[in-house]
């Protein structure tokens, strides 16, 4: 017998997108397989990693742990919707400045948990990026070039907003901006 | 890769909807909360409902209000207790528990209901709540019951509530004056269960004695524990080295711990000896200091 498909609409990185899925189909499967998004990674499979960390209406959540159908109407951002207009989210330049990683699986899921820090919390102390990352696991670094590379985007992203104020007609977007 | 079973996608549009699917589903539905126990218990195929009735979609269950009693929608996400102003300021033992529980991408799904109706012992809420004698408001097409915490856990993954019935609220006695409370887990690291978990919530009278105890025990036996003769070494007593020690013999020797992974069942019990102590101290330091 064929699985029930049922249909769902939702917003991927600001796009619409249109899909009939299985009742059972992860959200973290959805995305790699049915939108060939492979950017959120499959760690572990049983909710302990963090690599496959999308951000779920302004929440950073594990998407091996909600059904794809479950974001039926609900807007979500992965790895792939960071970058914009060629230039690297100021998340990816600090990461990339800071050496934030080694191997670089958990790094999606590592990105996106922190642009929701930062988007909450423009200037974390280190003791609250370390919390923030204590649900996404790195096997390579010990997380100090990763403090450091959200550090890095921390202050990047309020030199733009500052730069912004000061001169909005003049301001480009400083966050992304390499050498 | 790991893939859950199959199963019908129900998502209910309100509470009413919601039990006629449970009543449709004849005992082989399950609601699904947050899911951050469910979906994983679905991959390891050691759940395999028929039917998950989705109750992410039914407005009006997820709020936090004190008026009078503190009432906790049972869809409340875990974050949200971890963050609400009155959870910090008036019941911290709430957002300390809130705050232990998984890890924080878990929590920002997770919710308060569903921690206490998949009765978990290893789950942190229950300890709490039978610390702070919480009750449930069990919700079904024919009305709705109140049940006291200490009637909701039977077993493991076993409550009291009917398979016609939603748990939908969570009150908790409103915080009164010289009232402080404490949740201490020991946990190996983030994410992990505790290896022991210990609750206190206390009530000084005006001589700083005290007038009620509760205290509550995470993953040391079948359900969570109300660590009864513990709250009765207090209760009347000034809290001081000595009627602190007692209650933390007593809590020690009411856990039923099991030797696991996570250490030798007398290993836990004196974690549950220590963590007992340390929440007496810091749960009347609260009430003392009123925060």
């Amino acid at each position: 017998m064929a699985e029930k498909m049922y249909p769902i609409t939702l917003t991927v990185n600001g796009e619409k997108k249109e899909a009939q899925v299985e009742a059972r189909m992860l959200l973290v499967h959805f995305l790699r397989e049915q939108l060939s998004m492979t950017g959120t990674h499959i760690g572990c499979d049983t909710t302990s990693c963090g690599a496959c960390t999308i951000i779920l209406d302004g929440r950073p959540v594990k998407s091996c742990t909600v059904f794809a159908v479950q974001a039926d109407g609900r807007s979500l951002r992965t790895v792939e919707g960071l970058e914009q207009d060629s230039k690297l989210h100021a998340i990816q330049d600090g990461f990339h400045q800071e050496h934030g990683l080694q191997c670089g699986f958990c790094t999606p899921g590592m990105m996106m948990t922190t642009v929701a820090l930062l988007e909450r919390n423009a200037a974390p102390t280190e003791l609250e990026i370390r919390q923030a990352i204590s649900g996404n696991l790195c096997r390579c670094t010990g997380y100090v070039n990763i403090v450091k590379a959200v550090q890095h985007a921390s202050a990047a992203m309020l030199a733009a907003k500052t730069a912004k104020t000061a001169a909005p007609a003049t301001a480009e977007p400083v966050a992304a901006g390499r050498g | 890769m790991v893939i859950p079973p199959k199963f019908a996608y129900q998502p209910a549009r309100d509470l009413a909807h919601a039990f006629q699917l449970l009543a449709q589903g004849g005992g082989e539905a399950k609601i699904l909360a947050g899911g951050q126990s469910l979906i994983p218990l679905m991959r390891f195929r050691l759940a395999s409902p028929a039917a998950l009735i989705d109750l992410n979609r039914v407005p009006g269950l997820a709020y936090i209000i004190e008026n009078g009693d503190l009432r906790i929608g049972a869809l409340t996400r875990e974050y949200e207790l971890e963050t609400d102003a009155v959870i910090r300021t008036r019941y911290p033992i709430l957002a300390e528990t809130a705050a232990v529980i998984a890890d924080p991408l878990v929590r920002n799904l997770a919710t308060v209901g569903g921690n206490l109706a998949h009765a978990d012992p290893a789950n942190d809420h229950p300890a709490t709540m039978l610390a702070l004698r919480a009750s449930v408001v069990a919700r079904s097409a024919k009305g709705e019951r109140v049940i006291p915490i200490d009637e909701l856990f039977v077993d493991t993954f076993q409550t009291s509530l009917r398979p016609d019935e939603i748990l939908t609220e969570i009150r908790i006695p409103r915080r009164g004056p010289k009232t402080g409370g404490a949740y201490l887990k020991l946990e190996r690291k983030v994410g992990d269960f505790a290896i022991a978990g210990v609750a206190a919530y206390l009530v000084l009278d005006d001589r700083g004695n005290v007038k009620s105890a509760g205290i509550g025990l995470t993953n040391v036996g079948s359900t969570a524990i109300r660590a009864k003769k513990a709250e009765a070494a207090l209760v009347g007593n000034a809290p001081d080295d000595k009627a602190i020690a007692a209650a933390a013999a007593a809590a020690s020797a009411e856990s039923q711990p099991t030797g696991d992974l996570r250490g030798p069942a007398e290993y836990k019990r004196d974690v549950v000896r220590v963590l007992t102590s340390r929440a007496i101290r810091s749960a009347v330091a609260r009430a003392k200091g009123g925060s």
